[in-house]
């Protein structure tokens, strides 16, 4: 019931005052290329992401290689498009496990308030005081050898780089939500709602949480690139993805070793990333003022 | 009665120590009677409803009895004390521009308690916050339900409000203040709105406001309160003619009037007291003219002082 109920108001209203904004539908339909891309890499490209030509070596955008090879003479259009699918991975599944437990965690916090929101919180900081680094190595090593029936090796690994990674990013997102959640609960219309006798899992669901939407899309705009450079960082450390599979923070990384003499191996798929996080940026600002109904002036 | 509020104590814990918003109150609201709460700010007038109705935060404690239909709401459990809340108990705030939420379309407010308290289906809910937004004046109501609170003016915010508050019928308002935020003129439809919707629906009213014209053309019986105790209740017209406790007679003496215009506005001297203490005797005593040694030591208890009027000052008191 209550699905429904927001869907003919809130969710149809939002996504009909996205559509008039050119910049957030310019930024969507890119995203969606990239994602295409990326889905179908295989039936684009005819060759392997890691097929190497060692006589071949690096050579520049040509009629053969779009975006020119890498230095194993590997087809670098191949590796970005490939490199897309660890990277958006990485970039949905990780924020959204931060989403989930950061904006349930800060908002039971915010609303219950006292001791059950002490306690929460001072776990958060517990959390933030642990060295990041440290925190993923041993969440990665805990699990290494722990073989789950069923699940190839190598997808449980990076399974594991989306958990790690999103157990990290929630803390900032629950203080966020926290905060958010404990002014408005002040405010008369949560008040009003209680002596309404709404139950409070409905007055979380239905006035505050739709509340909080427009800090919370922006700071998962942000998350986003963030958890994206993260994967690269540990990809670089050898704890995600290990060659040959590429992701755009590896290419980016392999690119800017070579840098002088093969700069195309550093400008693709460092053109790929920023235009998948601009776009997102654009749909984020767009999607934070279409959840505002006094944004446009209503329908 | 409908409502039956018996010696109600509210404290609240904060870092200052205890603070003791109501003392020891009782009172009583009969189907179809308008009763006023009246009483300076910080004297426990909202705290009183709000205590009866169990809203307080965590760190308020209360005791006694807050009888309604046959219901403890004191010492009942949640869900049976949420079943009453905006199904038989509704209740109005003082400013209608933040009591209405903002992600909401307004119709789909309208019909939250209806969804919540009958087993209606959406269609039939929406047919009947068309027909509650009619009665409370707004027109093209089909049309309003579509928007959102921000393009309500102030006065059509608490329309909504009340709509909201009188759409599942309740057999008790309460308003807290529900004009203060808005204009005089708007004011007066209000409060013409609310009087003609009660005697419609034979609807007890509990009005909390500090505004004593407010009282005089509204309600039905008065409740003056001072630190989170009554000083004098009876009903409106002997209350404003005969007024017995000095308090009532201070408030009454503050009131503005046009024809006294260039004169000095008469003031209580003093201030309030400091709730974090337990007082003894009557609380109104450091600022009374006519204090005597014994008013140190009153039970406050409320004595009868003529028809249906009582108070609790011992020098009006039979000895």
């Amino acid at each position: 019931m209550d699905k429904i109920d927001k869907s003919t108001s809130l969710w149809s209203d939002a996504l009909r005052r996205l559509c008039r904004n050119r910049l957030a539908l310019f930024g969507a339909i890119f995203l969606l290329l990239i994602v295409l891309l990326s889905v179908f890499a295989p039936w684009l490209t005819q060759y392997e992401y890691f097929e190497q030509d060692l006589v071949l070596g690096a050579i520049g955008p040509c009629r053969e290689h779009w975006f020119g090879t890498d230095t194993l003479g590997r087809d670098l259009f191949t590796r970005v498009s490939y490199g897309g699918r660890i990277s958006l991975l990485v970039g949905a599944c990780a924020t959204s496990v931060s989403l989930t437990i950061g904006v349930l965690w800060g908002t039971i916090a915010g609303y219950f308030g006292g001791h059950i929101d002490r306690v929460m919180m001072r776990i958060v900081d517990i959390m933030y005081a642990l060295p990041f680094t440290i925190f993923v190595i041993l969440l990665m090593v805990c699990f290494d050898d722990v073989e789950v029936r069923g699940i190839d090796p190598q997808l449980f690994t990076l399974l594991l780089l989306f958990m790690a990674i999103g157990a990290v990013e929630w803390l900032t997102m629950a203080r966020i939500v926290r905060g958010q959640v404990l002014t408005l609960k002040q405010q008369a219309f949560i008040e009003a709602a209680v002596t309404l006798g709404l139950s409070r899992r409905r007055i979380i669901l239905r006035h505050l949480v739709p509340n909080v939407l427009g800090p919370i899309i922006v700071y998962t705009t942000l998350t986003i690139p963030s958890v994206m450079l993260l994967e690269a960082f540990l990809s670089f450390l050898g704890l995600g993805v290990q060659p040959p599979m590429s992701s755009w923070g590896l290419l980016i990384n392999e690119g800017a070793d070579a840098m002088e003499e093969y700069p195309w191996m550093l400008i693709f798929p460092g053109l790929f990333l920023s235009a998948a996080l601009f776009s997102l940026n654009f749909l984020g600002d767009g999607l934070r003022d279409a959840l505002d109904p006094k944004s446009t002036g209503g329908p | 009665m409908l409502l039956t509020i018996d010696n109600l104590h509210t404290t609240f814990s904060t870092h200052r120590g205890k603070v003791h918003a109501v003392n020891g109150l009782s009172l009583s609201v009969a189907p179809g009677e308008t009763l006023g709460i009246v009483g300076e700010s910080g004297s426990g007038k909202s705290v009183t409803c709000y205590s009866a109705l169990g809203l307080l935060p965590p760190t308020a404690t209360t005791t006694g009895h807050a009888w309604f239909n046959g219901i403890d709401l004191l010492n009942c459990s949640p869900v049976d004390r949420r079943r009453q809340l905006g199904n038989r108990i509704a209740m109005i705030f003082q400013d209608p521009m933040t009591s209405l939420n903002p992600y909401l379309r307004v119709g789909d407010q309208l019909i939250e308690p209806l969804r919540l308290h009958r087993n209606i289906s959406k269609p039939d809910a929406e047919a009947r916050a068309v027909e509650a937004l009619r009665e409370t004046g707004i027109h093209d109501a089909e049309r309003r339900l579509r928007q959102y609170p921000h393009e309500f003016s102030g006065g059509m915010q608490q329309r909504v409000m009340i709509a909201m508050a009188l759409i599942t019928e309740p057999d008790l308002l309460i308003a807290d203040e529900p004009t203060t935020a808005l204009d005089v003129t708007v004011q007066a439809q209000i409060l013409a709105l609310i009087r003609n919707l009660q005697a419609t629906r034979d609807m007890g009213v509990i009005f909390i406001t500090h505004d004593l014209g407010i009282v005089a053309g509204m309600c039905d019986r008065v409740v003056v309160m001072y630190a989170g105790r009554i000083m004098e209740t009876g009903p409106t017209t002997a209350l404003f003619e005969t007024p017995k406790h000095p308090y009532t007679v201070g408030l009454q003496q503050s009131l503005p009037a046009i024809q006294q215009h260039g004169s000095h506005l008469y003031t209580i001297p003093g201030n309030p007291p400091d709730m974090t203490e337990q007082i003894n005797g009557c609380p109104f005593l450091p600022r009374c003219a006519r204090a005597v040694a014994e008013c140190g030591s009153a039970s406050m208890d409320l004595e009868p002082v003529g028809e249906d009027q009582s108070t609790a000052c011992i020098r009006e008191q039979s000895p």
